[in-house]
């Protein structure tokens, strides 16, 4: 071990380490550690140059351990590694020091931040010559993929992968397929027609023979690790046989009960108790309400005319959740948004005030397959003569969402097109913070709809009250609103208020990110792996983000994520096996007193106890190298590969040394 | 106790939430005080009790444990079992003499780069109001009485 030959690489990074840290001391100071061979400073070590210093130094000096200070691990570790494997080093050997996260970038004082990165080197130095050489662990990789939800963005990552030849299992919630897209009417800025650009995608998936479509469905429970993920899947009861059911819609139209709001109309229409959500639905399906059936909720339903409207006999009553479990290598996460919920901003009126809807009510309202045919009616059937539609709720806001919530702008903007198309006569206002237009073809839209006489007032909307100040004013909704291009306070009287609500996380995020094993962000949506350049990937290996669920975005960015999430998928289920770190914990048969403190700790199970040698054994397969058992056992008998005992005593003595 | 003093300070960080939140802190250009030194471990879970002696006895002033938040773990529940030991390893450190403050145990995810600054500036204060460790100093005075 004292002869151990450690080779020092200090990164400049440009100016981001070199600009504080002064590199110079850092490096005669290193040169003159303990066992240290060589300490060279280079511009950017992450370059072919830089990492061919490694090289050469592992081949023509003989180093045996290899230290790099620059960024952090989650960075270039991969890189280095590599570097060192290329030179003959084995790649465990190498250790980084991060001098830019973790110092230079977060140091005032550019003396304090030279000492800090001595510190924070000297703990790598000390570690190095208790490093073994490690080789990773190979398993096998299942080639299967699921997507949870079925919005645009999973259904366009499940045929992306179905058509590279992958079978694909997609669970989605609700019983059919669609997401937000689907109740959506026109799509901004080219004003296609949503349904019309998203149901061939929604039929094309029922049908792939590569895909199993599990709709009306929940994930439960995740385990294992990638390439050899276990889940747990509830297929909800539909009280109908899916394999009779021909989708005629027979019962939905006998059924007594036929007043339900209906959730794909948000509440503007109605349903019966059995339904299919809408007519595209994939699979086109019947479910049962259980909440509303008479005889699921009350035991009795005089006629149950849906099942003798049911041809094929497909209504059953007794039917059972069921408990699916799926094996899959690899997992995207396409979960989608809410829409924030506007009754939180109790200023605007909404719940209170009739004709004070929320933009996805807007969307159905327009929508011909809607409850009002297309028609844009205020409560009474009326088309409004004037129309308010307020920017920001709940986005920009630091009551409620701090961030901007991207698709609101250029949405208004539709509507305010939907509407003069309709209703040529009507009178539109925007009244906006600033005008976000930032897609291909979006300022365009903006500036078209500035030429189509609608009103946009700079401002946020104070309030909407019911309370007339003036005859103009009896029996409409006045908006006020300071118009901060003028410099005045506004009182726009009006029939109709659209709210721009934001996008807000689903309310089960947080819950359903653990259940996968990843985290959220500040704001609640899915934490991606790094926030520019792994935006589709989560912290854990083998599980993608698609979509709004890992923050709000438009139809386009979706579908490219979802291209991008589906890619990472492939990265992994493209290959028979994939390396996991093989840092994972073994323990001595010689040393355990087998005393089971570690067997009932571990929290993958991947420790048994062997009853005939009386001792506890780890399973590598199944262990993820938390480390949990080495630190619980008094005797210190388990131990964890790459994070020994002895190679932490060492950092810290590394760290206290100066 | 003089002015100038400088803690030291030993993080025990949770590879996949509490270091990238430090490395957040950083992308994001956060300044905190220089005092901490970071070691990065799979989870909070693997953070030994000898590990923290071992800081403060090798000349820490104090010991900074950070994971995920409860329910984050990467690895389902390590942290539960570090929530668990902490309360007794402060027990430890009470009887050994050390004041109470100089190890703290803080939740901070990957997304918390401000908490991981503000943890670190603030604990450092703490530190520095609490005076250098002298645990040897102690131990030989101790000696000296029993002596």
């Amino acid at each position: 071990m004292a002869d151990e030959k450690i080779a020092v690489y200090f990164c400049d990074c440009g100016t981001n380490i070199a600009g504080k840290v002064d590199v110079d001391e850092v490096v005669k100071w290193a040169a003159e550690q303990p066992n240290v061979t060589v300490a060279r400073e280079y511009k950017y070590m992450c370059s072919d140059p830089g990492q061919d210093l490694i090289k050469t130094d592992i081949k023509e000096l003989g180093v045996t351990r290899v230290v790099v200070a620059a960024c952090s691990p989650t960075m270039h570790e991969p890189t280095f590694r590599k570097a060192a494997a290329d030179g003959g080093l084995n790649p465990f050997l190498l250790q980084m020091a991060n001098v830019r996260e973790h110092c230079s970038w977060v140091t005032e004082d550019p003396v304090e931040a030279t000492e800090k990165a001595k510190r924070i080197l000297s703990a790598q130095i000390h570690r190095l010559p208790f490093n073994e050489a490690l080789q990773p662990i190979e398993v096998p990789v299942n080639p299967d993929v699921m997507v949870v939800g079925a919005g645009i963005a999973g259904i366009e990552a499940a045929l992306k992968l179905a058509d590279a030849g992958k079978k694909v299992f997609v669970v989605e919630r609700d019983p059919s397929i669609g997401g937000h897209m689907a109740m959506f009417d026109k799509t901004f800025p080219t004003l296609d027609c949503s349904a019309c650009i998203l149901t061939p995608k929604m039929s094309a998936l029922g049908k792939h023979p590569n895909i199993t479509l599990m709709a009306y469905s929940e994930v439960t429970e995740v385990s294992g690790y990638v390439g050899n993920f276990k889940v747990k899947v509830r297929k909800k009861a539909r009280y109908v046989d899916t394999d009779k059911c021909t989708g005629c819609a027979a019962c939905t139209e006998a059924c007594v009960v036929q007043k339900v709001k209906s959730e794909f109309d948000v509440g503007l229409g109605y349903r019966p108790a059995i339904y299919i959500p809408f007519p595209q639905a994939v699979p086109l399906k019947a479910t049962i309400d259980p909440a509303k059936c008479l005889t699921l909720s009350k035991g009795k339903c005089a006629k149950q005319s849906c099942v003798s409207a049911c041809g094929p006999g497909a209504i059953d009553f007794g039917q059972q959740d069921e408990q699916v479990e799926l094996d899959v290598g690899a997992i995207i996460m396409a979960t989608g948004f809410e829409l924030f919920d506007c009754e939180r901003e109790a200023r605007y009126g909404y719940g209170r005030l009739a004709n004070v809807i929320t933009s996805l009510e807007f969307e159905r309202l327009s929508n011909a397959s809607g409850p009002t045919g297309g028609h844009i009616v205020m409560k009474n059937g009326e088309a409004p003569k004037s129309v308010a539609i307020l920017h920001c709720v709940g986005s920009r806001d630091e009551n409620y969402q701090e961030f901007c919530s991207r698709v609101c702008c250029m949405y208004s903007l539709k509507f305010a097109h939907l509407i003069k198309e309709h209703l040529p006569e009507t009178e539109v206002y925007e009244l906006y913070i600033d005008m976000r237009a930032y897609g291909k073809g979006y300022e365009e839209f903006y500036k078209r709809l500035m030429d189509e006489g609608v009103h946009f007032i700079r401002g946020r909307a104070a309030e909407v009250s019911d309370v007339a100040l003036a005859p103009e004013e009896e029996g409409r909704l006045v908006v006020k609103a300071e118009d901060t291009l003028l410099g005045i306070m506004r009182r726009l009287p009006v029939d109709m208020v659209i709210l721009s609500a934001g996008l807000s996380p689903r309310r089960d995020a947080k819950e359903v990110a653990q259940t996968f094993g990843f985290g959220c962000s500040a704001n609640g949506f899915y934490l991606e792996r790094h926030p520019k350049l792994e935006p589709a990937s989560t912290m854990t290996d083998g599980v993608f983000l698609a979509g709004a669920c890992q923050y709000p975005k438009d139809i386009p960015d979706a579908v490219a994520q979802a291209g991008a999430a589906a890619a990472g998928a492939l990265t992994f289920v493209n290959n028979p096996t994939v390396k996991v770190e093989p840092t994972i914990s073994y323990i001595d048969p010689e040393k355990c007193s087998g005393c089971h403190i570690c067997v009932g700790l571990c929290p993958h199970a991947a420790i048994q106890f062997n009853a005939e040698k009386e001792v506890a054994e780890v399973i590598e397969a199944a262990c993820k190298g938390c480390g949990v058992c080495v630190a619980a056992c008094g005797s210190n008998v388990p131990q964890q590969r790459g994070y020994l005992d002895k190679q932490i005593f060492a950092e810290i003595e590394g760290a206290l040394a100066l | 106790m003089s002015t100038d003093f400088e803690p030291r300070i030993i993080g025990f960080l949770c590879r996949w939430c509490s270091y990238n939140g430090a490395d957040l802190a950083g992308t994001s250009r956060m300044k905190y005080l220089p005092n901490m030194v970071p070691i990065r471990t799979n989870c909070s879970g693997r953070v030994d009790p000898t590990h923290v002696l071992k800081a403060l006895a090798d000349g820490a002033d104090g010991v900074l444990i950070a994971g995920c938040h409860p329910g984050d773990c990467h690895y389902i529940n390590g942290n539960y079992r570090t929530a668990g030991r902490y309360p007794l390893m402060e027990k430890l450190l009470e009887q050994l003499g050390l004041e109470h403050g100089r190890v703290r145990l803080e939740w901070i995810s990957a997304a918390e780069g401000d908490k991981f600054a503000k943890t670190v500036t603030e604990f450092t204060e703490q530190i520095r109001a609490l005076g250098p460790l002298d645990w040897g100093k102690q131990f030989e005075a101790e000696e000296a009485k029993t002596a």
